[in-house]
């Protein structure tokens, strides 16, 4: 590793150096080489200071590159940061023009395709939202005119601007006054001078990347990189701003393109702007030796300013026939010979090394085809201009159309956005005055029509504001002459395989005739084809120039009809751990827990996420795995006790004097009869008539009902009801409230639950008798919480539940759990759970059924009420379709071999399937590639039960219920297994158990 | 992130609601008077039309309550939102907000 700078200082006093302190000198490492820099630097223009504009090699064909731009269209300089400190880690695929230098940084190329650091990143990110009456997005000449317009009366006035101070155009001018100030000063003094102002917030640093309805803009802040690290503690590294502005001024400015001809790609070939821009804004002076290529007038202002700062211009090549104004004071004062009607038709390196060291130049005929003489002439860097395309891609991602403006050669904005005004280069007028006029006029019009939507006072600034005045010496703005493109140089031996449109992508003119002769002339489709655009620069510099070699290829003059390809944001790439902000971790999606969860943790429970709540899925003792656990808590219940945490079932309180009529409409059987003190099992059905949810009801009072829900179908089934009251049946007074979390509840089940009961509420009859199956009993537990105990169960065996506040959950489970203890009472979780109902046959929603199951399909027949007039779901259920003897049906089934544990989704198929087909078999072939595999159904939930004996499954099959008996096939692990079709339900048939 | 205007709260972030289909769209009286064919295009059936619809949103993180909007289905613009059980606004054509 070098330590020392090897290369000179291309830094020069004769530049006004807008963007950098020269009193406070930097150092940074890059590439192994230390480059000395200022405070303001970007990575690009400390390197450019430094003498060294290459970048790493293009990634597909590993050309050779340079620095092209100096903003954040950069499609060659793509640089890994290392870590900033040692709590920071490193970051990669960064455009070098993007990132700002400070002292002892770290960085190199990458070419193409970086590495992500496998550190975790300790650092912080967030997200602010704001409301604004007037956002403007641009802190250059027109934004901040704007700003000055918008800051009237009440109005709240928000400023975002992506680089690290105000200026925008003007920190890249060596010559701009505003109202007599320098223009960079003037930005300064104008940003300070409006923040005096508790309404006006101006936001460095900070991207809008994305543009959305209603004027809802969101914006990247980059906030602790550039400062020292004892600074950067407790502060968000990057922040995302959701901004909701009732007007939005768009003053983004506008991008150069380059210029396609044969070998553009070749490091010191450089936009005209981007030269001008190292050299006023940043001190550092891009080549010595200069070519300067142009379409248009706004290189000569980049000429004029790169040979006061010290370079020599060697040739100014001018694509138009006639000299205009300011071609000719350039080659006057810069002693270049001028070349009109030519371009630049090939670039040469030195014998040494890769940069730029000639140009050959040549004259182009009236239909644009070369002629004459080529000439070469020795430079160290390629100055063009293809025009500017205005940035117009917050514009568009609001659906805002664009048209094809022939005087700019650019697509500008039309006004079709609600509550948007565009405001200086985005207009297409591309001149400093022009910026201050429409910048002033669209903060005006802004605020005018803010303060009308919002009813404040404008103040006195409404409509009426002064544009400041610019003066600027040798301004060319793009507009003040002709320009014309060239959209595709021809090239001097036919090849155009190095004529370059997509530097990042490495595609060239070549490729978009490949594409052109594949048989595609939509720009989208080109895109895909050649991958024009998709690169991590998103065609910033390639999108116009793709469009028009299309539009030359099929021979369209109206570029407009051709279009690009649409903007969509982010308009720069951004790190996904800004968008997460603080969602990660455990602050990813929010946990539910139970207020029984401390003992589960302690008990070292594995959980499972149901919606989002965490779940005992099963308590493992000894290093038992979870089929062993799973095994010992099933056969635990039916043998003596066990119990669970039953909290999570949804529970929804339904009260009023319309309560029973209520809860009858939604239940497959009657609610309306039911008396107080007693519940009942119900099936719930959507309009189609397939199952939604199913839970028990209880009536507490005439007037008064407890729904239970499944856990994952609570917010389902409450949004349901509401919707169901508020649109269709607003006349039925009930009120519903959901209290799901207001109870813990734990379910008692096995032959020894009763005794556990006696024992937990000693006041209670827990007799059959006077405690009967489906009925509750209010009830004062032995520590003196009052409780709830319902006779309900999931698993068939006696069984209780027992409700409290949930204050009291922790205590009534520790109770059950001292009570228990004499019997061995086992903790069980969802999965011992899921095997005991499915032995019962008891479906779960969502499990055993998909939405395309009925009642009688679950075997639920039964719980479908033939005598109620209505329910939802009714009329469906009577549809030819519904009734079919063919549906698929829920049944069990069971591996012949005992052993064999179906999958769950499984697919069943015929008995005599045969593996090898002969041809003409009317058998069902077993797999796709032999024929058509019919599939009777499949297996929805299955497992091993240790109290059938066997492994069992419930399915889904075609008349499954006829089956009963039938043997079918199904592939398990490429094995063909025989399955057999059972009953529902397989355990303890007559229900003796559920009674103790 | 549209904006929109609820009848009860005012305006809010699209976020804060949940979208409910077409509006208007009366559940029968009797639903068992009804065919087959005439209870499909009840169940099954809406209008998908290019520019002004009147649908139902609910305020799912805010009042909860169900309301109607006539929004462009092209632009997104919303024209106008409404209470449950009131009576449509009368849009103009191209009437911007």
């Amino acid at each position: 590793m070098t330590t020392a700078s090897s290369s000179p200082s291309r830094r020069t006093d004769a530049a006004p150096g807008h963007g950098i302190d020269r009193s406070q000198p930097i150092t940074i490492t890059f590439g192994g080489q230390k480059y000395d820099a200022f405070a303001g630097d970007s990575l690009a223009s400390a390197l450019i200071a430094g003498g060294n504009l290459q970048t790493a090699n293009s990634m597909y064909l590993d050309r050779p590159r340079g620095i092209l731009a100096a903003g954040v269209e950069e499609p060659n300089g793509l640089v890994t940061v290392k870590a900033r400190s040692e709590d920071d880690i490193d970051e990669t695929m960064l455009p070098v023009t993007s990132v700002e230098a400070t002292d002892g940084l770290e960085a190199f190329y990458v070419s193409g395709q970086g590495a992500l650091d496998p550190t975790p990143d300790p650092a912080l990110y967030d997200r602010k939202h704001m409301h604004a009456d007037v956002l403007i997005v641009g802190a250059g000449p027109a934004g901040l005119a704007a700003a000055r317009a918008a800051l009237q009366g009440e109005a709240r006035v928000v400023l975002i601007d992506k680089e690290n101070r105000p200026g925008g155009s003007l920190l890249s001018s060596r010559t701009a006054q505003i109202d007599g100030t320098d223009g960079a000063q003037w930005a300064a003094d104008t940003i300070a001078e409006l923040s005096e102002n508790p309404d006006f917030t101006y936001l460095s640093r900070t991207t809008a990347f994305g543009n959305y309805d209603s004027n809802y803009v969101i914006a990247l802040q980059y906030r602790t990189d550039h400062l020292e690290p004892k600074h950067r503690e407790g502060v968000s590294r990057q922040r995302v701003w959701h901004i909701r502005a009732d007007q939005v001024v768009l003053a983004p400015g506008a991008m150069e393109r380059p210029i396609v001809f044969s070998t553009n790609d070749r490091p010191g070939v450089m936009l005209a702007g981007a030269a001008r821009t190292y050299t006023n804004r940043y001190g550092a002076l891009p080549g010595q030796k200069i070519a300067v290529f142009t379409t248009n007038d706004s290189a000569y202002e980049a000429a004029l300013d790169l040979h006061a700062a010290g370079a020599e211009i060697v040739a100014l090549v001018d694509s138009r026939e006639k000299a205009s104004e300011a071609a000719t004071a350039a080659a006057e004062r810069t002693g270049a010979e001028l070349s009109l009607s030519s371009a630049v038709i090939g670039t040469n390196a030195s014998v040494m090394g890769d940069r730029l060291a000639a140009v050959s130049i040549s004259e182009l005929d009236a239909d644009g085809a070369l002629t004459g003489e080529t000439r070469t002439v020795d430079a160290d860097l390629l100055a063009v201009s293809g025009g500017f395309s205005p940035t117009v891609h917050l514009h568009t991602h609001r659906q805002g159309t664009t048209t094809w403006n022939t005087e700019i050669a650019g697509f500008v904005p039309n006004d079709d956005v609600t509550g948007e005004h565009c405001a200086g280069a985005l207009t297409g007028d591309f001149s400093t005055q022009g910026a201050l006029d429409t910048g002033t006029r669209a903060g005006a019009a802004a605020l005018a029509a803010a303060a009308a939507n919002a009813g404040f006072d404008p103040g006195s600034g409404s409509g009426d504001a002064k544009a400041p005045s610019a003066q600027v010496a040798d301004e060319a703005p793009l507009c003040g002459a002709e320009v014309k493109p060239l959209w595709l140089v021809p090239s001097a031996t036919g090849s155009t395989d190095d004529s370059f449109v997509d530097l990042q992508r490495d595609q060239a003119v070549s490729d978009i005739e490949r594409a052109y002769g594949a048989g595609m002339t939509n720009i989208e489709h080109i895109k895909r084809y050649t991958s024009i655009g998709t690169a991590n620069d998103q065609g910033k510099t390639s999108g116009v120039n793709a469009m028009a070699v299309l539009a030359h290829m099929i021979g369209e003059e109206d570029l407009g009809a051709v279009g690009v390809s649409g903007y969509r944001p982010p308009f720069t790439a951004l790190p996904f751990a800004a968008l997460a902000g603080r969602e990660r971790g455990d602050l990813f999606d929010p946990a539910r827990v139970t207020a029984i969860q401390p003992w589960h943790l302690e008990a070292g429970c594995e959980f499972e996420d149901v919606g989002q709540w965490k779940r005992p899925w099963f308590f493992a003792k000894d290093g038992e795995d979870m089929h062993q656990a799973v095994q010992r808590e099933s056969k635990a219940v039916r043998d003596s006790v066990g119990y669970m945490d039953g909290t999570t079932l949804g529970k929804i309180e339904i009260r009023g004097q319309d309560a029973a009529e209520f809860v009858n409409r939604f239940y497959t059987n009657g609610f309306k009869l039911l008396k107080v003190g007693k519940g009942r099992y119900g099936v719930m059905c959507g309009v189609d008539g397939m199952i939604m949810d199913d839970g028990v009801t209880m009536r507490i009072a005439d007037d008064r009902f407890l729904m239970t829900t499944t856990s994952s179908g609570a917010a389902a089934v409450f949004d349901w009801l509401e919707e169901w009251h508020q649109t269709e049946w607003p006349e039925l007074d009930v009120t519903l409230t959901s209290v799901t979390e207001q109870y813990s509840t734990i379910t008692v089940a096995g032959p020894k639950s009763r005794d556990v009961i006696a024992k937990v509420a000693p006041g209670l009859d827990v007799s059959n008798e006077a405690f009967a199956f489906m009925e509750f009993q209010d009830a004062e537990l032995s520590n003196g919480v009052p409780a709830r105990i319902c006779r309900i169960s999931f698993s068939g065996e006696l069984s209780f539940e027992i409700n409290v506040d949930a204050f009291y959950g922790l205590s009534a489970w520790k109770l059950v759990e001292e009570a228990g203890a004499e019997f061995d009472i086992t903790p069980y979780g969802t999965e011992t759970m899921h095997v005991l109902r499915a032995e019962k046959g008891l479906i779960i929603v969502g499990q055993d059924t998909d939405g395309t199951v009925t009642p009688d399909d679950a075997g639920l027949g039964w719980a479908v009420s033939t005598k109620k007039k209505h329910f939802i779901g009714k009329r469906s259920l009577e549809r030819e379709d519904s009734q079919r003897p063919d549906r698929k049906q829920l049944v069990s089934v069971m591996s012949v071999d005992k052993k064999t544990v179906l999958p769950e989704g499984a697919q069943l198929i015929a008995k005599d399937a045969d593996p090898t087909p002969k041809k003409g078999s009317v058998q069902d072939p077993v797999t796709p590639s032999n024929g058509q595999v019919h599939s009777y159904g499949f297996v929805t939930s299955s497992y091993m039960s240790p109290n059938l004996g066997r492994p069992f499954g419930l399915a889904l099959i075609e008349s499954g219920r006829e089956r009963e008996g039938e043997i079918m096939k199904s592939l398990v692990n490429g094995e063909l297994v025989e399955v057999e079709i059972g009953p529902l339900c397989l355990f303890d048939p007559e229900g003796k158990r559920r009674d103790g | 992130m549209l904006l929109i205007d609820c009848p009860h709260c005012g305006p809010r972030d699209e976020i804060e609601f949940s979208y409910g289909g077409e509006a208007h769209v009366v559940y029968p009286e009797d639903p068992s008077v009804l065919n087959d064919a005439e209870w499909g295009r009840y169940l099954f059936y809406r209008e998908n039309p290019k520019g002004d619809f009147a649908e139902r949103w609910i305020h799912s993180g805010g009042c909860r309550k169900w309301f109607n909007a006539i929004r462009n289905t092209a632009t997104y613009e919303f024209k106008g939102t409404y209470a449950m059980g009131e009576k449509a606004p009368t849009i103009k054509e191209g009437d911007a907000k």
